[in-house]
C-alpha cells in the first residue's frame, strides 16, 4: 500500500442553480490576462448540451484521455513516438475556433460618434487581433438551451438514448435541463502529465494538485489534446499551457479555493481523500463496467488503523489523516455512494465527484397524479425527465444502476425527512423507501445535514497544507520584503 | 567579398563572433528567463494551413542540418560513398528535395504569417528577421546545389576542412576565398544566422523533449525533494 492524500470534491448538482458566480470569481482572479481571455478554469454547461469547447466530450474527435489496447493502457492522442514525430503540429489540438474569439467593444464610439440620425453602437472587438469581428460564439453561448435542435441536440451523451428517449427529452413542454459546473478534475491518471514532453506538469505529492510549471512549459500542447475534460487550455499571448490550480494560495492559507468560495447554491465540498497509489494502473486496466467499484476501492478508509500506519509510513501527516477523517467528500463518494465521477470511461480517474440531479417526473403521468405508496416507490426515477441512461454515460462510465442507486436513495432521503417535517407521507413508507435505498435514518439524517444545512465548516475541510516544509520557504521570507513576491514575479513577456 | 580584409572579417573573425554569441546567449536565455524558452505556437490561432508549412519545413530542415552534420563529421565516408555515380545522384536528389521542402515549408511559414491576423498578432520582429534570414539560407544553398553540383562532394573536401579549421581555432579561410559569391553568401548568412539564433524562437530547438521517450508517464513533486515519479513509493525516510 502506498497510501497517498489527495484534495478532493463533491458538486452537488441537485442544488446547482446555474448562476455563473464561480465561473466569475475564478476569472476575476485567475484568466483575466491576455491570452487567458477565452479561458473557462471553471465553467457551468447547461446538460444535455455541448458543452465548452464545443462537444468536448467527443473523444473520436478530440482524442483526449486514456484507452485500453492490447491490454496496455494508452493516451489516445500520442504514443511516445507519436508525440516526437507530431510536434511541429499537433493533430488533435483544438482551435480558438472550437472555443470562441474573445472580444470586448468599442465603447469609445458611444461618446466619438458624430451626431447623426442613427444612434451610436458599441460594435465588438476582437481581444486576439484588436479588429471588428462578427461575434459567432461565446461562452456559454448555449446556456440554458437544453432542448434547443442547434446546440443540445448535438451532446455527445445522448448516444447511450433510444430515439424515442431523445424525443421525449426534446419534446415541448417536457424540456429538462440541468447545470453542470466543471473546474480540473485534478486526476489520479492525469493524461495531462502522461502527455506533457517536457515534464511540465506534476501532481504536487503532498495533495494531488495538478500543476503546469509555466518556466518549464514549452509550449508543445500535447497536454491540451491529451485532456479528455479538456481543462488544460493554451495561452496563445504566451505560447504556454495553463490550468485551474485549485487556488492552491487560497488552500495553503486555509481558505477554500475562490469558486468554492463564491457558490451560492452550497453545491461545493472540498475534503481530504486517501488513495493507494500502489493500485492505480491496476485498476486503469478494469473494464468500464468495473471502473467505478475499482476507483472506490482505490480510496482508503481513513478510519482503518492499517491505512493510518500505512499513511504514516509513506509520510503522510497525521494532520492530514485528521482531515481525512473529516472530508466531507469521504461520506459522499465512499460512505453514501453518492457522488459519481464524470466520464470515468476515459480512465483519468478524476477526484471530482458529482452527486447526480433529480429531475421533475415526467407529464405524461395520468392526469399529472401520482400514487406515491405505489408497490414500487421509485418509479418516478425511472421515468424522470433526464433519463437514467443520459446520466449514466455522463457519471456512471455507462452503469445506470450507479446512477439510480444515488438517485434512488436522495429520494428517499427527501421522503424521509417529508415524514419528518411535514407529516404527509408516514415514517412507515419513509422506512420502507429507506430499507429499499440502502440507507439507515441515521445515514439520512447525515446526509440531509451535508446537503442542506452544511455550514462552511462541514463543506470544506481543508488540510492543513504545511507550507512551511514547501522548498520556497527555505528562503528567508523577509529577503523578499516589500518586493513583488516570491518566485516568478517577471513579466510573462514573448519575443524581440 | 573579394577584398582580403573582408574576407578575413567574414569567414575567420565572424564564426568566432557569432559563436561567442550563440554560446554566451543560449546559455544565459536559459539561466535568466527560461520562461521565455520556447517556441511560440500559433497552432491554436489558425490551424488550416499551420501543417503544410511547418511540417515539411521541419522535416526538412532536420535532413539538411544532418547532411551538414555528416559532411563535416565523416567527410571521407562521404566520398566514399559518392564515389559511384549513382550513389552521388542518390544522395544530392535526396538532398535536393529536403532543402526544397524546408524552403517550401520556410515560405508556407512567413505567407501564412502575412495572410492570417491571428497569426501575425503573435509574431515578433526578430520572427519576420530570422525567418527572412532562413528563407534567404535555404534560396542560396538550392541555388548552390543547382548551379554548382555534386555539392556534397565538395562540401567535403572545401568546405569541411574550413569548418574543422574554425572549430580547432586554426582558422583557414583558403578553401574558400575562391569560391563564387552565392556560396560566400551561404557561409556567412549561415554565421549570422547562428549568431541571432539565442535572440529568436530557436532556442526552442536546444530544448527538444527528448527525455520524454524513456521517462514514466506519471510526475509529482515533493517539498524538498522535488520530481519523483508518482507511482513508485516515495522513499523512506523523507517525511514531509
Amino acid at each position: 500500500m502506498n497510501v497517498r492524500s489527495q484534495v478532493s470534491m463533491v458538486f452537488h448538482l441537485d442544488k446547482c442553480i446555474g448562476c455563473h458566480t464561480c465561473s466569475i470569481a475564478c476569472k476575476n482572479i485567475w484568466t483575466d490576462r491576455k491570452g487567458t481571455e477565452y479561458m473557462w478554469w471553471n465553467n457551468v454547461e447547461t446538460k444535455p448540451g455541448t458543452g465548452f469547447p464545443t462537444r468536448w466530450e467527443d473523444q473520436e474527435r478530440y482524442k483526449g484521455g486514456w484507452e485500453k489496447k492490447n491490454g496496455d493502457l494508452q493516451l489516445r492522442s500520442q504514443n511516445k513516438s507519436s508525440a516526437l514525430f507530431n510536434i511541429f503540429h499537433n493533430p488533435n489540438q483544438p482551435t480558438l475556433d472550437d472555443y470562441y474569439e474573445p472580444w470586448t467593444y468599442d465603447y469609445q464610439n458611444l461618446f466619438n460618434a458624430p451626431e447623426g440620425a442613427d444612434q451610436p453602437t458599441a460594435k465588438p472587438i476582437s481581444m486576439v487581433t484588436g479588429e471588428y469581428i462578427n461575434v459567432e460564439a461565446g461562452p456559454n453561448w448555449d446556456d440554458d438551451l437544453g432542448g434547443s435542435p442547434v446546440y443540445a441536440q448535438n451532446d455527445p451523451n445522448l448516444e447511450s438514448l433510444t430515439p424515442e428517449q431523445r424525443e421525449q427529452l426534446f419534446a415541448t413542454e417536457r424540456l429538462v435541463f440541468f447545470y453542470f459546473p466543471r473546474i480540473c478534475n485534478h486526476c489520479l491518471n492525469p493524461s495531462c502529465v502522461a502527455a506533457c514532453p517536457s515534464g511540465a506538469l506534476y501532481k504536487r505529492g503532498e495533495d494531488g494538485i495538478v500543476l503546469l510549471d509555466q518556466k518549464r512549459c514549452r509550449g508543445w500542447r500535447a497536454c491540451v489534446a491529451a485532456c479528455p475534460y479538456k481543462k488544460t487550455y493554451f495561452n496563445w499571448s504566451t505560447g504556454k499551457s495553463e490550468k485551474c490550480i485549485l487556488c492552491f494560495p487560497r488552500l495553503e492559507t486555509g481558505q477554500a479555493p475562490a469558486c468554492f468560495h463564491s457558490c451560492v447554491g452550497r453545491i461545493r465540498y472540498l475534503g481530504v481523500l486517501l488513495y493507494d497509489a500502489a493500485r492505480i494502473e491496476e485498476v486503469a486496466k478494469l473494464p468500464d463496467d468495473q471502473l467505478i467499484e475499482g476507483q472506490r476501492s482505490l480510496i482508503l478508509d481513513p478510519f482503518d488503523p492499517e491505512v493510518i500506519a500505512a499513511a504514516r509510513a509513506s509520510g503522510v501527516h497525521d494532520s492530514v489523516i485528521e482531515s481525512a477523517q473529516k472530508s466531507p467528500v469521504y461520506q459522499f463518494v465512499k460512505v453514501w455512494k453518492l457522488a459519481l465521477p464524470p466520464h470515468l470511461e476515459y480512465r483519468t480517474f478524476p477526484m471530482l465527484f458529482y452527486v447526480p440531479p433529480m429531475s421533475p417526473v415526467m407529464a405524461s403521468q395520468d392526469g399529472g397524479v401520482i400514487d406515491h405508496v405505489s408497490g414500487d416507490l421509485f418509479h418516478d426515477i425511472e421515468q424522470s425527465r433526464v433519463p437514467v441512461a443520459y446520466l449514466a454515460k455522463l457519471l456512471g462510465a455507462g452503469q445506470e444502476n450507479k446512477v439510480r442507486y444515488a438517485l434512488r436513495k436522495q429520494k428517499a432521503v427527501r421522503w424521509y425527512r417529508r415524514a419528518l417535517t411535514v407529516g404527509d407521507v408516514t415514517m412507515e413508507v419513509a422506512s420502507r423507501m429507506l430499507a429499499e435505498a440502502d440507507c439507515s435514518a441515521e445515514e439520512a439524517e447525515a446526509i440531509y445535514q451535508l446537503t442542506s444545512l452544511c455550514t462552511f465548516e462541514d463543506r470544506f475541510v481543508i488540510p492543513p497544507m504545511h507550507r512551511e516544509e514547501a522548498i520556497q520557504m527555505m528562503e528567508d521570507p523577509l529577503e523578499h520584503k516589500a518586493s513583488a513576491g516570491f518566485g516568478f514575479v517577471s513579466a510573462p513577456h514573448r519575443g524581440m | 567579398m573579394t577584398n582580403p580584409t573582408m574576407n578575413l572579417l567574414l569567414f575567420a573573425m565572424l564564426p568566432y563572433v557569432a559563436l561567442f554569441v550563440f554560446f554566451l546567449g543560449t546559455i544565459m536565455r536559459y539561466r535568466k528567463a527560461p520562461f521565455t524558452y520556447s517556441s511560440l505556437s500559433s497552432q491554436f490561432l489558425e490551424n488550416n494551413q499551420h501543417f503544410w508549412g511547418l511540417t515539411a519545413l521541419h522535416y526538412g530542415i532536420f535532413a539538411i542540418l544532418l547532411g551538414h552534420l555528416m559532411g563535416l563529421l565523416i567527410p571521407r565516408q562521404v566520398l566514399l560513398w559518392n564515389s559511384r555515380p549513382l550513389r552521388l545522384y542518390v544522395l544530392e536528389i535526396f538532398s535536393l528535395a529536403f532543402a526544397l521542402m524546408a524552403l517550401v515549408g520556410f515560405v508556407g511559414v512567413i505567407e501564412r504569417r502575412i495572410r492570417y491576423p491571428k497569426a501575425r498578432t503573435v509574431t515578433t520582429p526578430a520572427d519576420w528577421i530570422i525567418e527572412s534570414m532562413l528563407i534567404l539560407q535555404a534560396a542560396a544553398g538550392i541555388y548552390v546545389a543547382i548551379f554548382y553540383p555534386w555539392g556534397t562532394s565538395w562540401y567535403s573536401t572545401s568546405a569541411a576542412p574550413y569548418l574543422h579549421s574554425i572549430f580547432f581555432f586554426r582558422p583557414d579561410i583558403s578553401y574558400l576565398v575562391t569560391m563564387p559569391f552565392i556560396v560566400k553568401f551561404h557561409v556567412v548568412n549561415g554565421w549570422l544566422i547562428v549568431g541571432f539564433f539565442p535572440f529568436t524562437r530557436l532556442v526552442h530547438a536546444l530544448v527538444a523533449p527528448l527525455p520524454y521517450l524513456w521517462r514514466k508517464p506519471q510526475l509529482a513533486r515533493w517539498y524538498g525533494i522535488g520530481i519523483l515519479p508518482v507511482w513508485p513509493r516515495r522513499p523512506s525516510g523523507v517525511r514531509d
